[in-house]
């Protein structure tokens, strides 16, 4: 456990038991489960190449990587989901070969997932002995036992709730601890938690951070997803970055600047500077904004986000995975509940929860998830276009196929959208070319605000360019646009401004000349040092809020600084 | 999320992914130089999706033509299309509620509930009749609708507690008997014909054309594809999602009270107590086999058309060659795994 006696001032509140006896578990420190040179293969991509990956016995380790880094397939190897193509992987010093999940969790690796994998009709103690229920001298399932036991149980990791009632009656926070009650009570040694923290309230956080607490002093290892900065740094000792289905680092965590882990995260080095194409224009200071977020709040990822957007403006929102911002856009759609704070567009307030009016208001988005929320796949390009501006185009609900015609061979010929004809099915389209048809879509309703997630998603380098190059003549135009990439440079590039997120709320903004790579970056990290400050500190002289009293923004940057 | 989806469902989820750029530009490319090269190979199967049904409607004809005399003929064949009436003006409304992935099981029940109100409305004429029978559609479909819409029932049951409860209804209201039509308009529509084509058969003409325009030329009817197509994806395009819903449960509705008066028209008398029994399968068999998938995103009305039309015909010939209506049934159920399994191609290939 030498990890923890180089903890570094205040980095992370010490559990109260760190360090002490590690009890019946074996030494700490010694690998309880290795893995080594696995290779995994998926059809047409490589998910795991090479990867080696020790976890030491009592140790809290994060894993962390953007999407599609391999984290979550690296997790399937090890709990017998999948299997490796190659290499080995040793458990307790024997090579283990799971071949699915239930043998992996008699051998002692639980998985606690992200969202809570249990039956929420039954009762919870049934819930933490399903499968391994005590059972009477007739065979017959022991209630009372059972519920006794799972009641001593939960109250042993500091959660008194009645074992009879139904899992489904208890908030998110306490069935995310029955799941861990259950890995508990199968005896693990090594527990992987798959972001579990993604949907509790910050007091169930705790809770669930006293019980780790708890199982760590125990002795049990502790594999940690999360892409949230301040929980790695507060549980985890030892880190594993990957990206690209490659570990790109392993090692302590309390050493590693938290700047570091980002660049690390998303691959790019602080001396790669992209400057904007764009001008550092005046674009925005003077004209009323045609959008404004004011503390938006919105279910457990959207707490309290402010920005604004004026008419001809690229707001970028940067932040990592689950930082907010494709929740955020959603809840200015209309696509998400509202709970808290308001959202103008033009100076109008918009009803929440409300798509249809959103939309009628001007606000439009191309949705994050191409697939399940923007194509509809029977239908042809044509009727894909015109989906949203049917009424408009349809005199007395008749449609008109005169002016579809008009409107979708404006945009084919606009986007440059490459089809056999408007009448092809539009499944047979690449993906580049369906985004441009959904984009094409919200056009056509004549939006006075585009909100674009993830617009150059999965889309190859020629169509990346051309969606890039479109949404610069839109903002020309006057369109207001918000803008979310998980690529820098994309941001770097594309937007005037760029708003951080990081836990649903803002952590910063960026303007004019500090819309840098290597700014934004450390915006992101939450760096508390130096950078984060001067990125900061450029804010309030830029245009911010487009002159509306939408100040905050930039000064609770520093409180989420210091 | 995608990144914890098994291999297999991802790629199947989308199979242009993985060759993106390449075989988009390659497929274009091909696509404005000639669209004959590409669409060849996918003909084939295509065609029999999109066409068997026509084929088989044919084939059964032909097969008639050397087996059973007197089959294929005027008078034959008009007998099956007054026989197919009911279960036509039904699928109308059924592949319309399929279209947007939802199912209608209650329709039956309201045919007999619409034969019960019938008798008692006719002292008003046949008008003060027809009104009655679609306000029993208009009320029946909003009860459906509702649910499914706003109180988030899933269809199946929903419209299976219609299905039960109507049908008691029915019995209560038509007092658990037959009753005698007296009224000459209904009658006469029952009855009746113009230039050769009986009424019943004209009404049921007339709504395939008014239900295939609306699917075609209305955005209701464009909206409603999209919904079953994707739901999400319609909501977030500012489409009336619960609106289109009720208003398709509504349709349905009217449309089997409607086909509730016609076959009490043809019978001369209304029987409460079992008109429409299992008629709402029949339904749902006729839309299936004409091509419209279970699964939303597409209406075929002539298709539906199509499949009532067979679905009729070979009961027909089975028992004109002195089968029983039993082996009929299970020849029935034959062709619905038939033309399952044929969609199930559909959705391979495409």
């Amino acid at each position: 456990m030498s990890s923890t006696g180089s903890t570094t001032a205040g980095r992370r509140a010490a559990p109260p038991h760190r360090g002490e006896e590690p009890g019946s578990r074996g030494e700490p420190g010694e690998p309880v489960l290795e893995v080594r040179g696995v290779v995994k293969e998926f059809p047409g991509a490589r998910a795991l190449d090479d990867v080696d990956f020790t976890l030491r016995r009592g140790e809290v380790h994060a894993l962390v990587g953007e999407n599609g880094a391999g984290k979550s397939t690296l997790i399937k190897v090890l709990t017998g989901v999948h299997r490796a193509d190659e290499g080995e992987v040793r458990y307790r010093g024997e090579r283990v070969r799971f071949t699915k999940p239930s043998e992996a969790q008699d051998a002692g690796i639980s998985t606690i997932y992200q969202e809570v994998n249990l039956v929420g009709l039954q009762s919870v103690a049934r819930n933490v002995f399903l499968g391994r229920e005590p059972r009477t001298r007739l065979g017959l399932v022991d209630f009372r036992r059972m519920n006794r036991d799972a009641g001593a149980l939960l109250a042993d990791l500091g959660v008194p709730v009645d074992p009879t009632r139904p899992l489904r009656t208890l908030g998110l926070g306490t069935q995310q601890m029955v799941a861990l009650a259950r890995a508990v009570s199968t005896d693990a040694q090594v527990l992987v938690m798959d972001e579990p923290t993604s949907s509790l309230e910050p007091r169930e956080v705790e809770v669930l951070f006293a019980t780790m607490d708890r199982l760590h002093a125990s002795g049990v290892a502790i594999v940690y997803v999360s892409h949230r900065m301040d929980e790695l740094y507060r549980v985890c000792d030892r880190v594993t970055v990957m990206r690209d289905g490659r570990v790109v680092h392993t090692g302590e965590l309390a050493g590693l600047e938290r700047l570091e882990l980002v660049r690390l995260m998303l691959g790019r080095s602080v001396d790669a500077r992209t400057e904007r194409s764009r001008d550092d224009g005046q674009t925005s200071s003077d004209e009323a904004p045609v959008l404004e977020v004011d503390g938006l709040r919105s279910g457990t990822s959207v707490r309290d986000v402010t920005f604004s957007v004026a008419p001809g403006e690229v707001v970028g929102l940067g932040g990592l995975l689950g930082a907010g911002r494709t929740e955020t856009v959603k809840a200015v759609a209309g696509a998400l509940p509202v709970d808290d704070g308001q959202v103008r567009v033009r100076g109008s307030r918009l009803r929440p929860g409300r798509p249809a009016g959103s939309l009628r208001a001007g606000v439009a988005m191309l949705a994050e998830d191409r697939k399940t929320e923007g194509i509809v796949p029977g239908l042809s390009v044509r009727e894909n276009i015109v989906l949203a501006a049917l009424p408009r185009l349809s005199p007395g609900g008749l449609v008109s196929r005169a002016r579809q015609d008009a409107v979708v061979e404006t945009f084919v010929r606009r986007l440059r959208i490459k089809v056999s004809s408007p009448e092809q099915p539009v499944s047979e389209l690449s993906g580049g070319n369906q985004q441009k048809v959904l984009l094409a879509r919200w056009l056509a309703t004549h939006p006075t605000v585009l909100l674009l997630d993830e617009p150059t998603r999965g889309i190859d380098v020629g169509a990346k360019a051309e969606v890039q190059g479109l949404v610069d003549e839109l903002a020309a135009e006057g369109l207001g646009v918000v803008l979310i990439s998980s690529e820098l440079d994309e941001l770097v590039r594309g937007a005037d401004r760029v708003v951080v997120l990081r836990e649903g709320a803002v952590a910063g903004e960026l303007t004019g000349a500090l819309v840098r790579e290597d700014e934004l970056m450390s915006v992101i990290a939450g760096a508390a040092d130096r950078d984060g400050a001067r990125a900061c500190a450029g804010a309030p002289d830029g245009p911010a809020g487009g002159g509306t009293s939408t100040g905050p923004t930039t000064s609770r940057t520093t409180g989420g600084a210091r | 999320m995608s990144e914890r989806r098994t291999p297999a469902a991802a790629t199947a989820a989308r199979p242009p992914a993985t060759d993106d750029g390449e075989a988009g530009t390659r497929r274009d490319r091909a696509g404005s130089t000639g669209p004959g090269r590409r669409s060849r190979p996918r003909l084939r199967p295509g065609w029999f999706q999109d066409y068997g049904v026509y084929a088989a409607i044919v084939l059964v004809l032909v097969v008639a033509l050397v087996t059973t005399p007197g089959f294929v003929s005027l008078g034959g064949l008009r007998t099956q299309l007054i026989q197919v009436v009911p279960v036509l003006v039904v699928s109308l409304g059924m592949a319309l509620v399929i279209g947007t992935e939802g199912i209608d099981l209650s329709v039956g029940s309201v045919m007999a509930v619409s034969a019960a109100v019938l008798p008692l409305y006719l002292g008003y004429g046949a008008v003060g009749g027809l009104l009655a029978v679609v306000v029993v559609g208009v009320v029946t479909g909003s009860v459906a609708g509702s649910l499914v819409a706003f109180v988030r029932v899933q269809p199946i049951v929903a419209t299976l507690a219609l299905l039960v409860g109507l049908r008691g209804l029915a019995t209560v209201v038509g007092g658990g008997r037959q009753t005698q039509i007296i009224n000459p308009t209904v009658l006469q529509l029952g009855r009746g014909e113009v230039l050769g084509v009986p009424y019943v058969v004209v009404v049921a003409a007339v709504l395939v054309v008014v239900v295939a325009l609306v699917v075609q030329r209305t955005t209701f009817g464009r909206q409603l594809v999209a919904i079953g197509g994707n739901r999400t994806a319609s909501r977030l395009a500012g489409l009336p999602v619960r609106r289109v819903l009720v208003t398709v449960y509504v349709v349905s509705g009217v449309l089997a009270a409607v086909a509730g008066l016609l076959a009490t028209a043809r019978l001369g008398a209304s029987t409460p107590n079992t008109l429409g029994e299992l008629l709402e399968l029949s339904a749902i068999t006729a839309v299936v086999i004409g091509g419209t998938p279970l699964s939303g995103g597409r209406v075929r009305v002539l298709g539906t058309v199509a499949g009532a039309l067979l679905v009729q015909l070979i009961t027909a010939l089975l028992i004109s060659n002195d089968l029983s209506y039993a082996t009929a049934q299970m020849v029935q159920a034959g062709i619905i795994v038939a033309a399952v399994w044929i969609q199930l191609g559909r959705r391979r290939a495409s």
